[in-house]
């Protein structure tokens, strides 16, 4: 029984009373929101089509396509050096680091190998492109989540690494030098020292990016428990690179595999987190790029002399077979299944992109997700649409 | 042309195969054993390239058991990727006929690779252990007449949208995958573009540039565009 007097209880009842007519009215009717394609969060043209319930995501699945250019295909009608051009297009943030696992499965089916000196160079090359790629990553998380600091140092500093890699190759996006045998050119002079300024650079950008985002509250709470992906999941959907080691799993192709490239000769951490979720994903590409810094400081003082290109016919038909070669990309496993018929160009090339399976766990990751959360896990998974549609 | 060492001469690489790669496989022959033994007769053939790969085919009917026990009890728990192969080769060769001129006959005879193959089309996965890091490459037969296999995707979920991408491409069907949906092509776009048969239409429309040095001029004729090139040759000595 109420006393009409009793203030407390009667505002007690007009808030049941309110809360009850609310649920009446805002009982919430199904509605389908559409991100993208061009969306900033995107990096590409990637569409999402979400089924929402209220704030929460009932069902979410990604549309691709918008960006399919038939890679697979082309390959069968190009020669083998021609190939390097189409796939330095797939993820082209870091365009060095996908040349080189198609040249090593020509290599390996020719049985040639590129001098000391050139697989110094393309294991340097290779990480600097995972340096431009991933401190873009670091800076975009920013703007994806609200802060827009990080990004101009982001690209700032990306620019100085690109710089290196267009002195060196020609190309900042599209460096094209890769060959079968070993490298186009040789560097050019003063690069070895210019490259160490520009380390120490990127190492201050991460500590300067650690200190912005990675400490900040509001990152934390947005990241942390968002779209935890379990270990055998990732096993199962194929997730690789930071993804996979951000859910406990300790293996990265630099290190667990035998290449003919040099990562083994540099003193290096493979890091993982055990969380599994995106403030992990994150975490883990922070320290990834302080590690690819690390590694290119090394090994710049251990190029030895020598030829950067073997001795390979000019006109290169490869011999009959087939040959599977993945490398750790910046986006994650990166390999080509190529199969030869002792012709002038590829008879079938499969390009396995890190960003086609590190996006398929989408359906399953963003269900009971809140619409906020959709980019942040999307900019924690990192991908390329270039990388996805191929 | 190499560059050349301080001391004048041209280092000869070895060949891997003939000094970096160890002649016996002990690690991946026992692997083939076990899985031999375990997958029993839905084991069909298999190809073993020592300190390099491992290859085995298994049987269409018993496809998804096999992977399953390729998971369960041979570990290998990450799903790397699922595709296939049209092993008839083109019989536009390489897109580079002259399209004025009748096309030549070309060789469609169907040869299998590596672990052999009795149909035109194959589906292959490559699956590795998280533990040791082996992979392996596991090869099905698909029929010609109705391609079809069973779906992994109970066993594993990632193999979801590579079936979807396979089905496009090849017309391949994967029984148990209740979503075949194109993923990059229009829903109403006809025929498998991955299927050798399947021309690439950007090399018909118009021919490869490789075939003329020069391209005529868009709005002239052969001959308009002979006069221009020869009139610009002769302004170029000119101006020399």
């Amino acid at each position: 029984m109420t006393m009409l007097g009793d203030r407390q209880q009667l505002s007690y009842i007009a808030s049941q009373a309110a809360d009850a007519r609310l649920n009446l009215e805002l009982e919430t009717e199904g509605m389908t929101l559409n991100i993208g394609p061009q969306h900033p969060a995107t990096h590409g043209t990637l569409r999402i089509i979400a089924r929402l319930d209220g704030e929460q995501v009932v069902w979410a699945e990604p549309a691709c396509g918008y960006m399919h250019r038939g890679y697979e295909k082309l390959t069968e009608v190009r020669t083998f050096p021609q190939v390097t051009t189409l796939v330095n297009r797939i993820d082209w943030l870091g365009s060095f680091a996908n040349e080189v696992p198609f040249i090593l499965a020509a290599e390996k089916l020719m049985g040639v190998e590129a001098p000391t000196r050139a697989q110094y160079i393309r294991t340097i090359l290779f990480e600097l492109s995972r340096i431009a790629n991933v401190s873009l990553f670091l800076g975009d998380l920013g703007v994806q989540l609200g802060a827009i600091t990080p990004v101009f140092l982001a690209f700032r500093d990306r620019e100085y690494v690109l710089n290196l890699i267009e002195s060196a190759t020609g190309g900042r996006f599209h460096p094209n030098f890769d060959r079968i045998g070993g490298l186009k050119d040789d560097l050019p002079a003063g690069w070895i020292d210019e490259t160490r300024a520009v380390m120490k650079k990127l190492r201050s950008f991460c500590d300067q990016i650690e200190d912005l985002l990675f400490g900040n509250e509001i990152f934390q709470s947005r990241t942390r428990g968002i779209g935890v992906i379990p270990r055998d999941v990732a096993l199962q959907y194929g997730l690789s690179g930071a993804n996979l080691r951000a859910s406990g799993v300790d293996w990265d192709l630099r290190r667990d595999q035998t290449l003919p490239m040099v990562w083994d000769k540099a003193d290096w951490k493979v890091w993982t987190h055990p969380d599994g979720d995106s403030f992990a994903r994150c975490w883990v590409r922070l320290q990834e790029t302080r590690e690819s810094t690390k590694i290119v400081d090394q090994l710049l003082g251990a190029i030895p002399s020598g030829p950067v290109m073997a001795k390979v016919p000019k006109i290169i038909k490869v011999p009959e077979g087939e040959a599977w070669v993945s490398t750790e990309n910046p986006l994650g496993e990166m390999g080509y299944y190529v199969v030869s018929r002792g012709d002038l160009g590829p008879f079938r090339v499969k390009i396995r992109s890190a960003s086609f399976n590190n996006i398929s766990i989408t359906p399953w990751l963003l269900r009971g997700v809140y619409v906020p959360d959709i980019v942040t896990i999307l900019a924690s998974l990192y991908f390329i649409l270039g990388d996805i549609d191929r | 042309m190499p560059p050349k060492s301080p001391n004048g001469e041209v280092r000869q690489l070895s060949s891997s195969s003939e000094t970096t790669t160890p002649v016996v496989d002990l690690e991946r022959e026992q692997m083939l054993e076990a899985i031999e033994l375990s997958l029993g007769d839905a084991f069909v053939d298999s190809h073993l390239k020592p300190g390099d790969d491992l290859w085995i085919r298994v049987r269409t009917d018993s496809w998804l058991g096999s992977v399953q026990k390729l998971r369960d009890h041979h570990s290998f728990d990450y799903f790397g990727f699922l595709s296939a192969i049209d092993w008839m080769p083109s019989p536009y060769g390489r897109g580079e006929d002259d399209p004025t001129e009748p096309a030549p006959v070309r060789d469609t005879t169907i040869r299998s690779g590596y672990a052999g193959g009795d149909t035109r089309m194959q589906v292959f996965i490559r699956l590795v252990n998280s533990k040791t890091h082996l992979g392996i490459t596991v090869k099905v037969d698909v029929a010609d007449s109705s391609p079809s296999v069973e779906s992994l995707i109970t066993i594993f979920a990632g193999a979801n949208w590579h079936e979807r991408e396979t089905h496009e491409m090849f017309g391949i069907d994967f029984v148990g995958h209740n979503d075949l949906r194109n993923m990059y092509l229009p829903v109403d776009f006809e025929g498998h573009p991955l299927r050798k048969d399947f021309p690439l239409l950007a090399r018909m429309v118009k021919p490869w540039p490789g075939i003329v040095d020069v391209e005529p001029l868009p709005g002239g004729d052969e001959e308009d565009s002979a006069e221009v090139k020869a009139s610009a040759q002769s302004k170029d000595s000119d101006a020399s």
